[in-house]
């Protein structure tokens, strides 16, 4: 087992894979020669050369076109966003093609297309690059969301993401890249899509969350654990499809629940986790769900402002205790 | 300008946006003989057949539309049919062609059948999308027919991506994209071809230019008038098609398709056609935008009239072997409704079918898949 970084993760997901398949390739904005804004793509051009490692204008809309098209008609790209927010741009081919092609068509064409990058506030970058923008990904039908929190996450999740026959869109912690965690020495750890992983296990609570946020669930764990609260933490890992048996298993565990997501409360992935437990689990609850979120704001820029937007451990310590009604 | 690659195609003088005297498509000024140069007589019969095929496919689909049987939109190419006909004979079987959602011609030259075209207009499980798609969203994956595109300009970074495949895995295809001109203003043309010329791809682009964006004129809408001269930009060759001339068209197409497959990256052509009928059957052929008066004048530019003309004229199709052939084509119209008519609607439980490549992930792919 080696300890390396969520980034170093990546981009040895990437490697392999393409070493694996030739009709992998990786595109997007300073992916090559660059070595990618966040190093992600680091040596790729160098060793596939500049076909399949191909630096792109600042076009989001063409480029993510281009892939969808690529894939539609047998190859399998990796389109890398520099981040989400940029992405916006792209929607247009996201949902109305790459989402929609193999239902419009009867299943005539596959998607076999992952499209990544970060997502989530970082620090002090202000509204317009502070976003966590899964949840609206999510919304759409034909579309598989994949939120890694860790680096072996990352690292299986993406291979399995590549290997997909549907388009996939990969969201990366911004702040994650340089965090370090053990990865199974294995050149073929693939994790299955929509599996999700219990990362603690207690009987007190169940905090449900994915992402950059399981970090801060498993810091709020760990203080509670203090005071004698044991809770769960599960990692949800793949938005569509969700694995909802595990979402129930928790909280007939526990019959206590707390959503978090980095995004925004409105229609956001808590929203639709809490709408599954009261229609499927209602009887298990001894107390109403409770979700932390960021405030509904675009994000500011100053720093006390911004802190007092995010989600953050002692938010999430607050929403256990009225959980348990303490 | 000593770099930019030059056409040897025809092109017109720029023009700025202005409202235009007369039709924008010029008929040709060439002789009987030049025209027909190099086409075999049984290609211009089969030419005329096919254009004849899609106006009375396209009338019987109107018919249909009037009678409820057909839902939805439905925009027609009636007027057109020079461009998607001759464009798709200068092709390979297996090039690849795609548009946007005035498709029904494109989908039948390309191969798909009357048949399986008229079956997804009226939404049915024999559809060449399976009663999924419609009149805007048809598919035929085993003859290169890449659909059937409804947001404007939405299909040519798609195309974009199919010419970057061949490239890729080294193919010697042609990939065809139309818009029509209204699309031209959308940001993903311009991203499109400045890749495709950046990457030297083979892609085709072609402007259907009817001159009106539904009901927008496209004096009205564009800066420039002449949509040949955008390529300018990208430094990728031109050129302007006479868009109710079939061979015209052919010509064009094949001078583009030849200098994708050498290698020598995209070509941007203009089409000036024009559209006899509505924007979508539920708009009116004429009214605020244009007068009835003006709809009659350009019919006198008929693709169909003038080509019929022209092989009568050089004993290739004589007046006679012509309405035995619309007979004929009228026959598979009628033929194609009744089928469609007799193909059952798509079954309920297909409902969750074709979402995703795996109806079942670890128990549950959907969020919501529950019985209503």
């Amino acid at each position: 087992m080696a300890v390396i970084t969520y980034r170093e993760a990546l981009n040895a997901a990437l490697a392999e894979e393409m070493e694996r398949d030739p009709d992998v390739f990786l595109m997007g904005e300073e992916v090559g020669v660059y070595n990618g804004a966040y190093k992600v793509s680091k040596g790729l051009l160098d060793r596939f050369g500049e076909m399949r490692v191909v630096d792109t204008p600042i076009t989001e809309l063409g480029f993510a076109g281009l892939g969808v098209g690529a894939a539609m008609t047998g190859i399998r790209p990796v389109i890398e966003f520099m981040t989400w927010n940029f992405a916006i741009l792209a929607f247009d081919q996201i949902f109305n093609s790459a989402a929609k092609l193999r239902s419009m068509s009867a299943g005539q064409f596959k998607m076999p297309i992952t499209f990544r990058g970060p997502t989530g506030a970082a620090l002090q970058l202000a509204a317009q690059h502070s976003q966590s923008l899964e949840s609206q990904v999510a919304h759409y039908p034909g579309i598989k969301v994949v939120v890694p929190g860790t680096p072996a996450d990352a690292k299986g999740l993406l291979k399995a993401s590549i290997r997909d026959d549907d388009p996939v869109a990969f969201f990366e912690g911004e702040m994650l890249y340089n965090l370090k965690g053990e990865v199974p020495d294995d050149d073929d750890l693939v994790i299955p899509l929509g599996v999700a992983d219990l990362k603690r296990e207690g009987g007190d609570v169940s905090i449900i969350t994915h992402g950059k946020m399981v970090h801060t669930a498993l810091q709020a764990a760990a203080q509670l654990e203090k005071d004698g609260i044991q809770a769960d933490v599960l990692d949800l890992r793949t938005l569509r499809p969700l694995d909802t048996d595990a979402i129930l298993a928790t909280v007939a565990k526990t019959n206590r629940v707390v959503l978090v997501e980095e995004g925004w409360p409105y229609g956001g992935i808590t929203a639709t986790v809490a709408a599954l437990i009261q229609e499927e689990a209602f009887d298990h609850l001894d107390a109403p769900v409770l979700r932390l979120t960021q405030a509904d704001v675009p994000m500011p820029y100053a720093k006390g402002l911004e802190r007092a937007v995010k989600p953050t451990a002692e938010l999430l310590i607050e929403k256990v205790n009225r959980v348990l009604y303490r | 300008m000593d770099t930019m690659p030059e056409t040897k195609t025809r092109k017109t003088e720029a023009r700025a946006a202005q409202p235009q005297d007369g039709p924008a498509p010029q008929p040709s000024q060439k002789s009987d003989a030049e025209r027909l140069e190099g086409f075999e007589r049984e290609q211009l019969r089969k030419m005329m057949w096919d254009m004849l095929l899609a106006r009375r496919f396209e009338e019987k689909a109107a018919e249909s539309y009037a009678l409820g049987k057909i839902g939805g939109f439905c925009h027609l190419y009636i007027g057109q049919e020079a461009v998607a006909v001759g464009a798709i004979h200068a092709l390979r079987d297996d090039d690849y062609v795609m548009t946007a959602y005035r498709e029904h011609v494109h989908a039948l030259q390309k191969g798909v059948s009357a048949n399986a075209v008229m079956a997804e207009l009226y939404g049915r499980a024999d559809g060449c999308s399976g009663g999924k798609g419609g009149s805007m969203h048809m598919f035929g994956a085993d003859v290169n027919y890449l659909g059937g595109h409804g947001i404007v300009g939405g299909q040519i970074p798609l195309a974009l991506g199919v010419a970057w495949k061949i490239k890729y895995k080294k193919e010697d295809r042609v990939m065809q994209v139309y818009c029509g001109e209204a699309a031209v203003n959308q940001g993903a043309f311009h991203e499109s071809l400045n890749m495709a010329a950046l990457w030297k791809l083979p892609l085709v682009l072609i402007v259907e230019n009817n001159r009106f964006g539904m009901g927008t004129a496209w004096e009205r809408a564009a800066s420039l008038y002449d949509i040949w001269q955008k390529a300018s930009a990208y430094a990728m060759p031109s050129a302007v098609a006479d868009g109710m001339d079939v061979l015209d068209c052919y010509r064009v197409a094949k001078e583009a398709h030849d200098r994708a497959r050498a290698g020598e990256g995209p070509t941007l052509i203009e089409a000036r056609t024009y559209r006899y009928v509505g924007h979508s059957m539920s708009d009116p052929v004429s009214g605020v935008y244009r007068t009835k008066e003006d709809v009659e004048k350009e019919k006198a530019n008929d693709p169909i009239s003038i080509f019929a003309g022209l092989l009568a004229r050089n004993d290739i199709l004589s007046q006679q072997e012509l309405e035995e052939m619309d007979a004929e084509v009228k026959r598979i119209s009628e033929e194609s409704a009744e089928f469609a008519e007799n193909s059952p609607e798509p079954a309920l439980d297909q409902v969750y079918t074709d979402i995703y490549s795996t109806e079942d992930v670890n128990g549950r792919l959907y969020f919501d898949m529950r019985d209503r």
